[in-house]
């Protein structure tokens, strides 16, 4: 397992967690105390860039050949933006205290084969509760694949580059999929009676999805039908390919620690905040990019503070980075080629079995360690 | 016709299919806010002051145009009333919709008496409406909604009551009779503190000079008028519990009105507000996501919930939206408007009108 101690950390006495977690929390109290005017015309204005794009993408596959490439485009772009700043977001609860039932997260549904609802519950409460414990976070993984040294290897793990790969591929697909924990069914520790409604919501969000992008839409557009599913296919093809690329960067690069179900027994608020901070890892960019990742890259303040509005997380970082540096934390950033690098080497090298242990674990190397010397 | 045919296409389901998930409204309303194939929304178009002496709350009629996609309301029923007050919230409360019947796409009225809220920032929504809305401003709307309307054969005698602010939906009533030429008898008692701050007194002065077959009695307590009791109805209503009553008004009032009839069926009645406080202290109540509990002190799931520091969705306060509906996962509850108890576990309640009786666990 990557411990706190791997990752060239150190272990906050239970006096520090207290005042780490107090620090924690005084940012949020400010920050949910500031909430206004602002942050509400931002997503409003996310949204109506959203639909502009989706309009003009599913407009431009009218223009034959010429219209093809632009229209992709926009139909990417709209769908990224419907599924990471808005649609991830808003069903977090960052938005709920506008008031508007279409940006709340009890009402909203994503432009994707998962539907809200059962996405929420593997995602805000397992992933986001249990954040890197190895056997209670389903998204280590994700029940396909090996991240973690804890997972004990076995030969179908020899194909966990391949994995990677179709989950890559076909990530809106295994997204939907996940919440029905196939694994554990495998396992005999789950019965498919309990996935009766899951499953069931899953087909009906499916059809939807699959009438709209691949039957009505290259319908309407007459003799131009196979180039219009086409360019739909494309499109989410090229959404799960990014959506895949940013989530990974959050909790699999190098450098980032993972927590054993002993360590978080009756676990503390600072203790929780500290996990939180060394199980995920950011990813540096433009302001554009951050939108696109629905600002995932920065996935150590979201993680900190799952329910804040999103473009409140640059702000945060300054003071997170801090706090860090005197506490003598290591704040995970790099450019995304770096992490993503990072990535690969992880989904390679837990393809194959472990080699012996030397005696004295070497300390992972980690993108940025700031701060260890404080 | 044109226009028809545009909203039977935006409302068919191939169009739903092609919207899907977000459905066509958030598609339509980046054109338009006032263009909309189900949601309902409306621009004010007038604001007419019913009191505004100084150091009394204002009143003030608010006239609505709502889209097309209104479908009317009969008199007595109610709508929720979302609007942006400022900070990028937006606030939703229920009003009773005071002018009579309206068709589809017809403008409605809600008469709104500022008080403040601490639920609501920046600003109460009758604050608002009374002093910060002008002519223009959008609303977002329900459809009408309740079952607190009169038959559409009004009996030959019917009696109207209503205590405070709770005189809207029977004025709506009383407009609509006048409209229909209801030639029965109106026997309609009302009860205010004092006649100073009298809503629809103009209104109500006219309909006492003209007669027409309604019996008006304003009794105003501060001035020694009677509360109501089974005597006081028997002397304006003689054999009362055999003539159909519709009741709305503060719980005290609706209270002493359920006491005089006495279970009869003649009683319909609607909350203005609902009691506070109406269930038994006692017990402990649990708030499983967040781990906290309480002393169970009688008052409403939610204002419990409050009062720990937890922010729960809430939209009327009075029941009546189903914003606050909470997964209860033990215990018994008594909701404070019907009285009936239910201890089901994993149950759906309002939590904004159940009060625990005992330990209670709920998912907040």
């Amino acid at each position: 397992m990557t411990t706190v101690e791997n990752t060239g950390n150190r272990r906050l006495s239970p006096e520090e967690l207290e005042a780490f977690g107090a620090e924690m929390e005084a940012i949020r109290q400010r920050i949910v105390a500031d909430l206004g005017e602002e942050d509400s015309a931002y997503i409003y204005d996310i949204v109506k860039k959203q639909r502009a794009f989706e309009l003009a993408g599913r407009a431009l596959f009218y223009l034959p050949v010429i219209g093809w490439v632009p229209a992709v485009a926009c139909l990417s772009i709209s769908k990224i933006l419907d599924n990471m700043e808005i649609g991830h977001n808003v069903m977090h609860g960052q938005y709920d205290w506008m008031g508007d039932p279409h940006l709340n997260s009890r009402m909203f549904d994503w432009d994707t084969m998962a539907p809200a609802e059962n996405w929420k519950y593997g995602h805000n409460y397992m992933h986001h509760t249990f954040t890197n414990i190895v056997g209670k976070d389903r998204d280590v993984g994700y029940g396909i694949l090996r991240m973690d040294e804890e997972q004990e290897w076995r030969p179908y793990y020899l194909g966990n580059p391949i994995y990677a790969f179709l989950l890559m591929t076909f990530f809106e697909w295994g997204v939907a999929m996940h919440d029905l924990e196939v694994d554990e069914i495998v396992a005999g520790r789950r019965t498919w009676a309990e996935n009766k409604e899951i499953g069931a919501r899953i087909w009906r969000k499916v059809k939807k999805q699959t009438l709209k992008d691949y039957v009505l839409f290259p319908l309407l557009t007459g003799p131009l039908a196979p180039l219009t599913f086409a360019g739909n296919f494309t499109a989410n093809i090229i959404r799960n390919l990014w959506t895949f690329n940013i989530i990974f960067c959050g909790h699999f690069p190098a450098g980032v620690a993972s927590f054993s179900q002993e360590e978080c027994e009756d676990e503390t608020q600072g203790h929780w905040y500290y996990r939180q901070l060394l199980g995920s890892a950011n990813i540096t960019g433009s302001r554009t990019f951050h939108i696109m990742s629905g600002n995932l890259s920065h996935q150590i303040e979201h993680h900190l503070f799952p329910d804040l509005p999103a473009r409140r997380y640059p702000e945060i970082a300054e003071e997170v980075r801090e706090i860090c540096e005197r506490y003598g934390l290591s704040y995970n950033t790099g450019p995304l080629h770096q992490q993503l690098f990072g990535v690969f080497k992880k989904i390679c090298r837990f393809a194959l079995p472990d080699r012996k242990k030397p005696a004295a674990a070497a300390v992972e190397s980690s993108p940025v360690l700031e701060g260890v010397a404080a | 016709m044109a226009l028809d045919l545009g909203g039977r296409i935006l409302r068919s389901r191939t169009v739903a299919a092609l919207a899907s998930p977000h459905g066509i409204d958030r598609y339509l309303t980046q054109i338009n806010p006032m263009l909309a194939a189900h949601e309902v929304r409306a621009r004010i178009t007038d604001i007419h002051p019913e009191v505004s002496a100084p150091g009394a709350p204002r009143v003030a009629t608010v006239t609505l145009q709502p889209t097309s996609t209104w479908r009317g309301h009969r008199a007595g029923q109610h709508v929720s009333v979302g609007i942006d007050t400022g900070e990028g919230r937006r606030t939703t409360r229920v009003f009773t919709v005071s002018n009579t019947e309206s068709k589809p796409g017809e403008p409605l009225t809600i008469t709104v008496r500022a008080h403040e809220d601490e639920h609501a920032t920046p600003y109460s929504i009758s604050k608002f409406l009374t002093e910060r809305a002008t002519v223009g401003t959008l609303v977002h709307l329900s459809q009408a909604e309740g079952d607190f309307v009169l038959p559409d054969r009004v009996p030959e005698h019917i009696v109207l009551i209503s205590g405070g602010s709770g005189i809207t939906p029977v004025m709506s009533m009383l407009r609509s009779l006048q409209r229909r030429t209801h030639r029965g008898k109106v026997t309609f008692l009302h009860w205010a503190p004092s006649p100073d701050r009298q809503i629809y007194a103009d209104e109500l002065d006219e309909i006492r000079r003209q007669g027409h077959g309604i019996d008006l009695h304003l009794l105003h307590t501060a001035e020694g008028a009677p509360y109501l009791s089974p005597a006081l109805l028997e002397k304006l209503v003689p054999g009362y519990r055999e003539v159909p009553t519709w009741a709305c008004g503060p719980a005290s009032l609706i209270e002493a009105a359920q006491a005089a009839y006495d279970g009869t069926e003649s009683l319909r009645v609607e909350y203005f507000k609902p009691p506070r406080n109406a269930g038994v202290a006692g017990g402990e109540m649990e708030f499983a996501r967040t781990g906290k509990s309480v002393a169970n002190d009688g008052a409403t799931i939610l204002d419990q919930a409050e009062a720990a520091g937890l922010t729960p969705e809430s939209g009327c306060r009075m029941g009546i939206c189903f914003s606050c509906t909470t997964n209860k996962s033990s215990g018994r509850v008594r909701n404070v408007l019907t009285g009936e108890t239910s201890e089901l576990p994993d149950e759906q309640i309002r939590i904004c009108v159940s009060t625990p009786e005992g330990d209670c666990s709920v998912d907040l």
